[in-house]
Order: structure tokens, then C-alpha cells, then sequence
């Protein structure tokens, strides 16, 4: 079962979010953690050489939830962080819009870093979302579903 | 009954997103697969790609996997959030 606690350090959702918001939320009544390190990932206007227009997101309700909590129940096993919060936005995202949040508090830079940097890592290739892009070529609009990039297996291997 | 889902370009290509398989036929994903790889030849190919990933219950898995009724198996491409 996952816990109570650790599905509140996670939200997938449609509306976007405040990374000053998140921010306060990481550091308040939080007074034995020195660093905070976030990471936020945005809609690129290109991909493969195409011009992007728009991304939908999609994602499998229930299971996302459980791999993310998995996921940062490892970091906390591996590094010493405090408070841990993961974002994933669902549904039609347009160019420069915010996808994702990360964000880890530890006493010491070090540990927030690394989990942080491992959190994206396996969100990346063990959390179920799929990215649907519009593009436009020579004036025509198209879509397609991407592709699983091999640079991101080998990365998170690196973890292992 | 067992539930079976499918999620993003596999949904697409199968012009499905659910349905219900007799447990009593099937004992491991990889049964799971093959009947319904055998429902007509655009499924068997559709399941013949090798990258397809598969979970039980909202836990990846691998084909040995072993499958009961009630369990919820979800079939999908590899994952592209982030």
C-alpha cells in the first residue's frame, strides 16, 4: 500500500503550478534544511527538427501515482532529504508552459542534488505518461506520439 | 474476469482502451498477450513489438508474470513523461 504521506508529495494535475508557491511550501516551519533544489521542466518549441506547437500529456490514473511514491521512497532511502515534492501536469500543454516540478530539501546541497536529479531520472523512464506532440511542418499541423529516448534508459541506469 | 487496459499509441493503433478477459484461459502475462495477439492479425501486430511494457495492478512486471481474476493488467509503450 502507499502511504498517506507520500501521496501528498505528489500532484498530477491540469491547472499549472507556482514555483515560488512550491518553494514556500518546501522551506516553511522547515528550519533544519539548508538546501532546496528544484527542477522544472518546460514545453520546447522544437523536437527532432520539427517546430512543436502544442504537447497532450496522458497518463495511467493510479499507477502514476504508485510508481512516483515508489520512486521517492527510494530516494529517501538512499540520500538523507526532507521534504519532497513531485508535479506532473496532465492534458494539452502549449510551448514555454511548465510540465513538471521537482523539489528536495536537505540539510546539505549534496543529497538534495542527487535525489533530485534520480527523482527526475526514474520519473522519466518508470512513471506512465506518454507526450503526444503537434507539430507543424511546411505549414501543415500533424501529431504523434513520442518515441522513448535510449539516452534516458542509460541514464537512469546509471543509478543502479 | 480480468481487466485490461491499454494506454496512449497502443490505445490508438487497437482502437481500444478496455476490456474483460475470462481468467480461467490464462495464467501469466504473456498468456494475457497471446490471446490477444490471437483476436485477428492487426492485434498480433500490434503485440508483436517488443518494447510493449506491461503492469499488473499499477506495478510493472515482466511476461512470467502471474495473473488472477481481478487483477487489472495494463498494456502500454514505453513511457515519455518528464
Amino acid at each position: 500500500m502507499i502511504s498517506q504521506d507520500v501521496l501528498k508529495e505528489i500532484s498530477i494535475q491540469t491547472k499549472d503550478f507556482s514555483l515560488a508557491d512550491e518553494v514556500a511550501l518546501l522551506e516553511k516551519d522547515n528550519l533544519t534544511d539548508g538546501a532546496v533544489v528544484t527542477f522544472t521542466g518546460r514545453v520546447r518549441n522544437n523536437n527532432n527538427g520539427n517546430s512543436v506547437t502544442s504537447l497532450t500529456l496522458e497518463h495511467y490514473p493510479g499507477m502514476t501515482e504508485k510508481s512516483l511514491a515508489k520512486i521517492i521512497n527510494q530516494a529517501k532511502e538512499q540520500w538523507r532529504i526532507g521534504r519532497v515534492k513531485v508535479i506532473h501536469r496532465i492534458g494539452e500543454l502549449h510551448i514555454g508552459e511548465q510540465i513538471v516540478f521537482v523539489g528536495v530539501t536537505s540539510k546539505h546541497r549534496q543529497d538534495a542534488f542527487a535525489a533530485n536529479e534520480f527523482i527526475m531520472d526514474y520519473l522519466k523512464v518508470k512513471a506512465p505518461f506518454w507526450k503526444k506532440e503537434q507539430i507543424t511542418e511546411a505549414g501543415k499541423t500533424s501529431e504523434n506520439w513520442l518515441d522513448a529516448k535510449t539516452s534516458d534508459t542509460d541514464k537512469a541506469e546509471l543509478w543502479s | 474476469m480480468i481487466k485490461i487496459v491499454f494506454f496512449a499509441a497502443l490505445r490508438e493503433q487497437l482502437d481500444c482502451a478496455e476490456l474483460s478477459l475470462n481468467a480461467d484461459d490464462v495464467k501469466t502475462v504473456n498468456d494475457v498477450k497471446q490471446r490477444l495477439s490471437d483476436k485477428n492479425s492487426q492485434w498480433r501486430q500490434t503485440f508483436s513489438n517488443a518494447s510493449l511494457l506491461s503492469a499488473v495492478n499499477h506495478d510493472m512486471v515482466d511476461g512470467s508474470h502471474l495473473v488472477k481474476s481481478g487483477d487489472e493488467v495494463a498494456f502500454f509503450p514505453p513511457v515519455t513523461g518528464g
